[in-house]
């Protein structure tokens, strides 16, 4: 459910941008890491509930999501951690340390231009 | 059509406000944890106890963070400490700017710990920086061992992990794999410090409280 903030506040940061490029946003793409994951579905029906009235209703989110990558600790080699079996696919120890999460990040934003 | 690549974070303003106590507790060097578990597990239970076993040693100050009601700071209240409680109307989680207002409501020269109580949520909680010194995931053996599985974020991000309500596994009244529960959490997490305790009996407790006492005096140095 804290989607809903994040909702308000993607439509702070594309409003004031909208504002300084005098102009409608159209799309804006997204993305989060594993540990800091946000619901698709979720944070459009979020966005689209709080953006109603505003410049920003009617904007498509693109959102990806972005896997967390760990380091072994035996062989010292780097692999995509899959959360149902994590370990290392070299050599198959789950002893490993997580690199650090992507962040919950808006990476850019369209807008329509006459 | 034309893009404009903007890199920003989307929850900067929680992160802004979480620098501002982060300043605020380094400048009056006190160490600040965020307790988060699902509703049920035990957290104001533990607290009660944690707070009263460390009485003579030191003192501790508390942020109630509920949906409603200010049941858990006057249960809180009646240990003798200090506790502010944050109503958060209906949001799952605290955010950096309502722990800013809290931590100066406490007569912070007094106190050596704040412990801040999270709104019962396995979730939302964990992507919500408070500026606190670090995360405390508690989780009550009735709900599982599965969990840090399945909620991968918050065993990640935890410095502790406290395994309550151990009273019940006597007696078999509820079936819990304490090694798979510590294995997954440290199949994320090395260096996660775990404490299984009852809160009730108070078995375990001590363990939890050196390591509150010894990281109180780390973080002052």
């Amino acid at each position: 459910m804290h989607e809903t903030m994040v909702a308000q506040s993607l439509i702070d940061i594309i409003m004031t941008e909208a504002v300084k490029q005098k102009a409608t946003p159209l799309s804006a793409k997204i993305s989060c890491g594993t540990l800091n994951p946000v619901n698709d579905e979720v944070l459009r029906f979020a966005f689209e509930a709080v953006a109603k009235g505003t410049s920003c209703e009617g904007v498509e989110l693109h959102i990806e999501h972005k896997p967390i990558r760990a380091r072994c600790t035996d062989c010292g080699c780097e692999f995509e951690v899959e959360f149902s079996d994590p370990a290392c696919p070299a050599c198959k120890i789950g002893a490993f340390k997580l690199l650090p999460d992507a962040p919950l990040i808006i990476e850019e934003i369209s807008f329509q231009t006459d | 059509m034309k893009k404009i690549n903007i890199e920003k974070k989307i929850l900067s303003e929680n992160e802004k406000f979480a620098l501002d106590n982060i300043m605020f507790l380094a400048e009056q060097k006190k160490l600040c944890l965020n307790m988060i578990s699902s509703p049920g597990s035990g957290k104001t239970t533990i607290l009660v106890r944690t707070i009263n076993d460390l009485k003579e040693r030191i003192k501790v100050g508390v942020i109630e963070g509920d949906i409603q009601t200010d049941i858990d700071a006057e249960r809180i209240k009646a240990t003798g400490a200090p506790a502010v409680q944050i109503n958060t109307e209906g949001a799952c989680h605290l955010s950096a700017t309502q722990i800013g207002a809290a931590l100066k409501q406490l007569p912070m020269s007094d106190l050596d710990l704040i412990l801040i109580e999270n709104v019962g949520n396995l979730v939302c909680p964990s992507a919500f920086e408070l500026g606190e010194n670090g995360k405390v995931v508690v989780l009550s053996v009735a709900e599982g061992d599965d969990k840090p599985a399945k909620y991968p974020a918050i065993f990640a991000k935890s410095k502790a992990l406290l395994i309550n309500k151990i009273d019940l596994l006597e007696g078999g009244h509820v079936e819990f794999d304490m090694e798979r529960a510590k294995s997954d959490a440290r199949k994320l997490n090395k260096t996660i410090e775990i404490f299984p305790l009852s809160a009730k009996t108070g078995a375990g407790m001590s363990d939890w409280c050196d390591w509150l006492i010894r990281s109180v005096k780390k973080n002052r140095t």
